[in-house]
């Protein structure tokens, strides 16, 4: 599956900021190692904050903050702030199948959807940080 | 199986300043096991768990592991504050032995707090003294506590695919 730059960015900000939640942030800071512009990621970050995952601090020395539950948010939960998971509707545009072909498929496709839903609906900014430990930890030791 | 004293995490209930201790299931843990998997489920699997306790317990398999989680101060009538039950299964659906997770519970009460992980640590090391390198459980889809629990613990989708059917 393909993820919207915007989920993407917000997966990485996440973890960066929930790798160290006494810490604020920068925009810039952020943007510089993942390469995007401070606006791009600008907009992602206020959508984080609606949705109290993140708080913005103003001022010197500001930024953002993680103030979520690692150990609860999902990528589902982040990922569902900018956009669908589920696969495509019917070819007619509407929501349900209006042929026994596309009510086959679409049986096929929410196989996939369920599987895809239950994988990134368990695993949490925590367990992605674990993700990240262990990568670091076998590429330093090659 | 050596027995394991386990460190809890730090936690803002009392009840658990006290270390883990782990160790193999005896019949007088089984209506405890009964009561929480019935607390947690709604079912009460009376004959399943009697079954499961001679399988993995009573028989002294080395092979099979069925474990419990107390208070290492456990007083008299105090409940075990989980299980986890698995064993070595070789060669079905074609795979190389490997460890297999089927049961795994905490108190409700006492989740967060370490016990799931002390038993799955401790199972894991029960495998590794097994001789297998590879451990392996099945989760329903909707089952988002153990999904991010088995997450948690370092485990990934393996190569295999459920698959179903009704009989009609």
């Amino acid at each position: 599956m393909k993820l919207q730059i915007a989920s993407q960015l917000a997966i990485y900000a996440l973890l960066e900021l929930a790798a160290e939640p006494d810490r604020h942030f920068s925009v810039a800071e952020i943007g510089e190692k993942y390469h995007v512009s401070s606006h791009h990621l600008a907009k992602v970050m206020n959508a984080l904050g609606r949705a109290k995952l993140v708080r913005s601090v103003r001022g010197v020395g500001g930024g953002y903050q993680f103030v979520g539950n690692a150990r609860r948010t999902t990528l589902l939960d982040v990922i569902e702030q900018f956009e669908d998971v589920n696969s495509g509707v019917a070819l007619t545009g509407g929501t349900s199948p209006t042929t026994t072909e596309e009510g086959a498929l679409r049986g096929v496709l929410d196989e996939i959807d369920n599987i895809t839903r239950a994988t990134l609906g368990s695993i949490t900014i925590g367990t992605m940080l674990k993700l990240v430990e262990r990568r670091r930890h076998v590429g330093a030791t090659r | 199986m050596a027995e394991t004293t386990v460190e809890p995490r730090p936690t803002a209930l009392a009840s658990l300043k006290l270390p883990i201790h782990i160790r193999r299931a005896q019949a007088a843990d089984i209506p405890a096991v009964i009561a929480l998997d019935e607390r947690v489920t709604g079912l009460n699997k009376r004959d399943y768990w009697e079954d499961s306790f001679k399988r993995y317990a009573q028989s002294r398999r080395a092979d099979g592991f069925f474990l419990v989680a107390e208070a290492l101060d456990r007083k008299a009538g105090q409940p075990i504050l989980g299980f986890i039950i698995g064993e070595v299964r070789a060669w079905e659906f074609g795979s190389a032995p490997c460890g297999w997770v089927f049961a795994l519970s905490v108190e409700p009460e006492l989740r967060l707090q370490g016990v799931g992980e002390a038993l799955f640590e401790t199972i894991s090391a029960e495998f590794k003294k097994s001789g297998v390198r590879k451990m392996r459980t099945m989760v329903a889809h909707d089952n988002r506590l153990h999904l991010m629990f088995f997450r948690g613990s370092g485990m990934m989708a393996g190569p295999y695919i459920q698959l179903e059917k009704d009989i009609e």
